[in-house]
C-alpha cells in the first residue's frame, strides 16, 4: 500500500521553478532515498510536503488521505514528522525535554492539571518520562538525558532530533542528511540505527543524503533530482549506474 | 535519573518558597521589634507589587521568549478593574478579605482578557517589534483610562469621557473615576501579609505552569519555533496562554496595589511604558527565566534608591551607573571571560593552599 | 484655512520627528538595538544651545555646531563605553537594558545641573514668519526653518549613503557584520560613525523642537524619541525614505487628532495606527520582508 503518494507538485519562488513536477510513490514501510546535487530543490520537497510552504500545484496523500495545503502542525498530527538540514533543536531544554515536547500530542493533560498538580498530572508525567527515556534508549542517549540538548556533540544532536520527530508517532519519517557531519563510524553506527528504527516501528522513512554510502547502503529505491526535475527514479542500484545521474553529479 | 531530576527541581522550587517565606518572618519580626522605619514600612506593599510584576513578566521575557513592554499596562487594567469593584461593592460585601480576593481574581480576570485581546492579533510580530507594539498598547491603555469618567448613583453606574457633569447623575451619587485625576475611595486592605501571599501564588503558578507539558511547549516555542511547529505544536495558542497568564499575573498585582492608596492616578510615571521598563530591568538583571533572580532583583533594585534617599540629589544617577555597571559585568563576553579566569585561579590556589596544609 | 495650518503644524512637527527617526532608524539598522538613550540626546543637544545662547548669549549658529560636536562626542562615547562590550553578548536584551541605564544617566545628569522645572527656550530662528492669503495663514520662521532643515538633511545624508565609501561600510555592516568584516571594512568604526551622526541629527532636532514648543526640561527628550522610533517603525526601520515618510504621518496624525479628536488622545491614536499598520505590513511601510529559511 501506498504510504505517500505525491503527483504533480510544483512551486516557484518570484519566476524561479524551485520544484516542478514532482511526483512519488513510497510504499508503507519502504526505506526511500531523495537525492540529487546541491541547490536541486530537496529540502523545498520537504517543506512542501511538511507544510511549511503551500505548494502552487499538485497533491500530497498519506495513507490515502489528501493533505495538500494543510498546515504544518496538521500535517503532523496527520504522521509526518521531519528532521531538518540544520539542527533545530530546543537549544536551553534538556534532551529528555526535547524528546518530552515531542510527546507534547500523544500524552495530554489540561493546563488546570498542571497548575495544581493533579493526580492526572502526575501520572501523565510520569508516563512522558519514561516513554521519552525508551526512545532515548534505541539512540543510545539516555545517559545524557539531563544535559542541556546544546552541549550534545553534534553527532548526538542529529540523532536527538530523530528521536524527538519519533516522539510524535508519525506515519511517515524524513529525514535531512541525517549524516551530515558525521565520522563515519558514526554513519555506519546511524545506518544501523534508521533501519532499526524501521523495523522496528514499522515506519515508512524517506531521506536526504549527500553520503552515497549510506544511501546505497540502506535505500531501497530513490529518486534523483536537479534543477527542481525529477531525473530519474528506481531501484537504488540501477539509478546509481544511471549515466544521466552521474552527469549531474560529477558535470560534464 | 529521573527521580534525581524531578526532586532536583522541586528542591529548587521550595527553596524560592522558602527564601520568601523567610524573609517574611524577618520583616515581621523587624516590625515587631520597631526596627523598621515608617517609610520602609511604606515600602513594603510596592515592593510585594514589584516582585509579582517582575515574576509575571518573567514568564513572557523567559520562559515565552519575546520582549514585551508594556506590562505596566495590565498591571494598570488590572488596578482599575480592582478598585472599581471595590469601591461599587463597598457596602455589599462587608467581610473587607472576601471583597479584596473578589477584586484581585476581577483584576486578574480583566488583564487577562485585555491580554488575549492584544495579544491575538500582535502575538505574530516578533522582537523589537512586539516591544514597540506592547508599549504602543501601554500607552493607549493609560492615555484611555485618562479620559474616562465614572460614577455611581441608585440608578447604577452611569460612564463618560468628558467631564463629571456629563455623568448626568443623581446630586447623592458618588464619582469613582475622575478622568486624569484618577480612581478615589477604594478601601485600602493591601498588606505586606496579603503580599506575601500573591507572591507565595504568582510564584507557584508560574512555575508549576513552566515544568508541565504547556510550559515545554512555550519554551520549545522560545527555543526554536519552527521545531515546535513541526511536532504539532499550537504556536499561537500556547504563545497566547503564556502572554494572558502573564498579563492576568500582572493584573492581579495591580488590584492588590491598588488598593493601598485613598487616590491613585494612570499617570506617566507608575503606568507609563518607563514602569514597564524598569520592571523589565528587574527581569534581565535577576536573570533571564530565573524566577528568583527576579524576586531578588526586584527588592534590591526598589530599596537601593530609598538607601540612597541620604544624597537624594545623585540617588537616580547612582542608580543608572550601577544599572550599566552591573550589566556590563554580568553580560559583556569580555567581563565574562574574566570572571572564568578568576575562578580557575582562586580554585587553583585553594587547591595548593590544600596540599601546603597537608 | 486652519485645516490648512494645522497640515502645515503636521508636517513641521513630523520634520522633527523625522530627524530623530533617522538617528534611531540608523543605529537600529546598523547594530541592531533599540537606543533608548537616543531621545535623551536630544535634551542634551537642547540644553547646551540653551546654556550658551540664553545662558551665555553666544551666537546661535555657533551654538548649534557647538551643541552638535557636544552630541556626536557624547553619542560615540556612549557606544564605545556602554554599548560596544555588549555588542556579542549572550542575550540582546542586556543592551537594551543598558541603553535604558544611559537614558536614565543622562535624565539625571541634567537633573542635578539643570533641575526638574522647564526652561523657557528662546527660539534660535530669526526668520520671520510667513503671511499668506491676506493674513488668514501664517507660517512661522520655526516651521519653514524645521522642514528645510529636514529636507537638506535627508537629501544629505542620502547622498552621503549612496555616493560615498564610508556610507557603503554602513550599508553593508548593517547586511552582515561578519562578511563586511571579511571585506576589510572597519565594522567598530563604522558603527561609532553611524552613532556620530545619528546623534549630531538628535542635537539638531533638539534645537528645533525646542525652538517650535518652547520649554526645556530633562525629560524634554523622552516621548518624542520613543515617538520616534514609532516612526522609523512605521516607515520601516534602516530605511531614510521610510523615516522620513513615518515621521511625517506621525506627526499629521498628532496634530489633526490633536484639533479635531481630543488632545488626550492623541497619543493613544498614534500609538493605535502603528498597530494597524504593522500588523497590516509587519516590516513597516518600506520595510524589507525577511523571512527565515528553513
Amino acid at each position: 500500500m501506498a504510504m505517500l503518494e505525491v503527483t504533480n507538485l510544483s512551486i516557484s519562488f518570484g519566476g524561479l521553478r524551485a520544484v516542478d513536477d514532482f511526483s512519488i510513490t513510497i510504499n508503507e514501510g519502504e526505506l526511500y532515498g531523495l537525492i540529487g546535487p546541491n541547490g536541486a530543490g530537496k529540502t523545498t520537497v520537504f517543506n512542501l510536503l511538511t507544510g511549511v510552504y503551500k505548494p502552487d500545484e499538485g497533491h500530497i496523500l498519506l495513507g490515502g488521505k489528501d493533505i495538500t495545503g494543510q498546515k504544518t502542525i496538521e500535517i503532523n498530527r496527520e504522521g509526518i514528522a521531519r528532521t531538518f538540514q540544520n539542527i533545530r533543536l530546543f537549544k536551553e531544554m534538556t534532551v529528555q525535554e526535547n524528546v518530552m515536547v515531542g510527546l507534547h500530542n500523544q500524552i495530554r493533560y489540561s493546563t488546570l492539571a498542571s497548575i495544581f498538580k493533579l493526580p492526572s498530572y502526575r501520572k501523565a508525567e510520569k508516563e512522558m518520562r519514561e516513554r521519552s527515556l525508551e526512545l532515548l534508549k534505541v539512540f543510545d542517549l539516555d545517559k545524557e538525558a539531563d544535559t542541556l540538548a546544546s552541549n550534545l556533540p553534534y553527532g548526538k544532536q542529529r540523532k536527538l532530533e530523530i528521536a524527538r520527530a519519533l516522539a510524535t508517532n508519525p506515519k511517515l519519517l524524513l529525514l535531512d542528511e541525517p549524516a551530515a557531519g558525521m565520522n563515519p563510524n558514526e554513519t555506519i553506527e546511524l545506518m544501523k540505527t534508521i533501519r532499526f528504527v524501521r523495523d522496528k516501528f514499522k515506519m515508512t522513512i524517506l531521506l536526504i543524503e549527500h553520503d552515497m554510502k549510506l544511501v546505497s547502503g540502506i535505500c531501497e529505491e530513490l529518486t534523483v533530482l536537479n534543477f527542481g526535475h525529477v531525473l530519474c527514479k528506481g531501484e537504488t542500484k540501477e539509478v546509481l549506474n544511471n549515466p544521466e545521474v552521474i552527469k549531474a553529479y560529477l558535470g560534464e | 535519573m529521573k527521580r534525581l531530576l524531578q526532586s532536583k527541581e522541586t528542591k529548587k522550587t521550595l527553596i524560592t518558597f522558602g527564601i520568601v517565606i523567610i524573609t517574611y518572618i524577618i520583616v515581621e519580626i523587624l516590625m515587631l521589634c520597631g526596627l523598621l522605619s515608617n517609610q520602609l514600612q511604606g515600602l513594603l506593599v510596592p515592593i510585594c507589587y514589584y516582585v509579582m510584576l517582575a515574576i509575571s513578566l518573567n514568564l513572557t521575557v523567559g520562559i515565552l521568549g519575546e520582549l514585551s513592554l508594556g506590562h505596566a499596562g495590565f498591571a494598570c487594567v488590572g488596578v482599575f478593574t480592582g478598585t472599581v469593584f471595590s469601591i461599587c461593592m463597598q457596602n455589599v460585601i462587608a467581610a473587607s478579605w472576601i471583597r479584596f480576593a473578589l477584586a484581585i481574581i476581577l483584576g486578574a480576570l480583566f488583564a487577562g482578557i485585555v491580554g488575549i485581546l492584544i495579544g491575538l492579533p500582535v502575538l505574530r510580530l516578533k522582537g523589537d517589534y512586539l516591544a514597540i507594539v506592547t508599549l504602543a498598547f501601554c500607552e493607549i491603555i493609560k492615555n484611555v483610562i485618562n479620559v474616562i469618567y465614572l460614577g455611581k448613583d441608585s440608578q447604577g453606574l452611569h460612564i463618560s469621557t468628558t467631564d463629571t457633569t456629563a455623568l448626568g447623575m443623581e446630586p447623592e451619587g458618588v464619582v469613582i473615576i475622575k478622568g486624569a485625576q484618577g480612581v478615589t475611595g477604594m478601601p485600602q486592605d493591601a498588606n505586606f501579609t496579603i503580599g506575601i501571599l500573591l507572591i507565595l501564588i504568582t510564584l507557584f503558578i508560574v512555575l508549576n505552569l513552566v515544568h508541565s507539558r504547556d510550559g515545554r511547549a512555550i519554551m520549545a516555542i522560545r527555543d526554536n519555533l519552527i521545531a515546535a511547529e513541526s511536532v504539532g505544536i499550537n504556536i499561537t495558542k500556547y504563545k497566547l496562554m503564556a502572554f494572558s497568564i502573564s498579563a492576568a499575573l500582572a493584573g492581579a498585582a495591580g488590584a492588590y496595589y491598588g488598593h493601598n492608596f485613598n487616590n491613585i492616578k494612570a499617570a506617566t510615571n507608575n503606568f507609563g511604558y518607563n514602569m514597564s521598563i524598569m520592571v523589565l530591568v528587574f527581569v534581565v538583571l535577576g536573570g533571564i527565566g530565573n524566577m528568583r533572580g527576579s524576586i531578588i532583583a526586584a527588592v534590591l533594585l526598589t530599596l537601593l534608591p530609598e538607601m540612597l534617599r541620604g544624597i537624594s540629589e545623585y540617588r537616580l544617577l547612582i542608580y543608572s551607573i550601577v544599572l550599566i555597571g552591573m550589566m556590563l559585568f554580568n553580560w559583556s563576553p569580555k567581563a565574562q571571560a574574566w570572571k572564568e579566569k578568576m575562578k580557575v585561579r582562586i580554585l587553583g590556589k585553594l587547591k595548593k593552599n590544600q596540599k601546603e596544609v597537608q | 484655512m486652519s485645516l490648512i495650518s494645522y497640515v502645515i503644524n503636521g508636517i513641521s512637527l513630523g520634520s522633527v520627528y523625522a530627524i530623530i527617526a533617522l538617528g534611531y532608524s540608523m543605529v537600529y539598522g546598523i547594530a541592531k538595538m533599540l537606543n533608548f538613550a537616543h531621545g535623551d540626546v536630544i535634551m542634551v543637544g537642547g540644553f547646551v544651545v540653551y546654556t550658551m545662547a540664553s545662558g551665555l548669549g553666544i551666537n546661535p549658529i555657533l551654538s548649534i555646531l557647538c551643541s552638535m560636536a557636544f552630541c556626536t562626542v557624547l553619542g560615540m562615547t556612549i557606544e564605545r563605553i556602554a554599548y560596544r562590550p555588549l555588542r556579542n553578548a549572550a542575550s540582546s536584551l542586556a543592551v537594551l537594558i543598558t541603553a535604558i541605564g544611559v537614558s536614565y544617566f543622562l535624565q539625571n545628569i541634567a537633573l542635578i545641573i539643570y533641575g526638574s522645572s522647564p526652561k523657557a527656550f528662546t527660539s534660535v530662528v530669526t526668520i520671520p514668519s510667513l503671511k499668506l492669503a491676506d493674513g488668514a495663514l501664517t507660517i512661522s520662521g520655526e516651521t519653514i526653518v524645521t522642514i528645510v532643515a529636514c529636507i537638506i538633511i535627508m537629501v544629505v545624508l542620502m547622498l552621503f549613503i549612496n555616493k560615498t565609501k564610508a556610507g557603503q561600510a554602513m550599508l553593508a555592516v548593517s547586511e552582515d557584520k561578519g562578511a563586511a568584516a571579511l571585506m576589510g571594512i572597519n565594522v567598530n568604526g563604522t558603527i561609532a560613525l553611524t552613532f556620530a551622526i545619528g546623534s549630531a541629527l538628535a542635537a539638531i532636532a533638539g534645537v528645533l523642537l525646542c525652538s517650535a514648543y518652547p520649554s526645556l526640561s530633562p525629560y524634554t527628550g523622552a516621548m518624542p524619541g520613543i515617538k520616534a522610533f514609532v516612526a522609523a517603525v512605521f516607515g520601516g526601520i534602516g530605511s531614510i525614505p521610510g523615516a522620513l515618510i513615518g515621521g511625517i504621518l506621525l506627526g499629521l496624525i498628532e496634530i489633526l487628532s490633536k484639533a479635531y479628536i481630543s488632545s488626550q488622545l492623541s497619543d493613544a491614536i498614534v500609538f493605535a495606527v502603528l498597530i494597524v499598520v504593522l500588523l497590516v505590513k509587519p516590516t513597516g511601510i518600506l520595510g524589507k520582508q525577511i523571512q527565515e529559511k528553513v
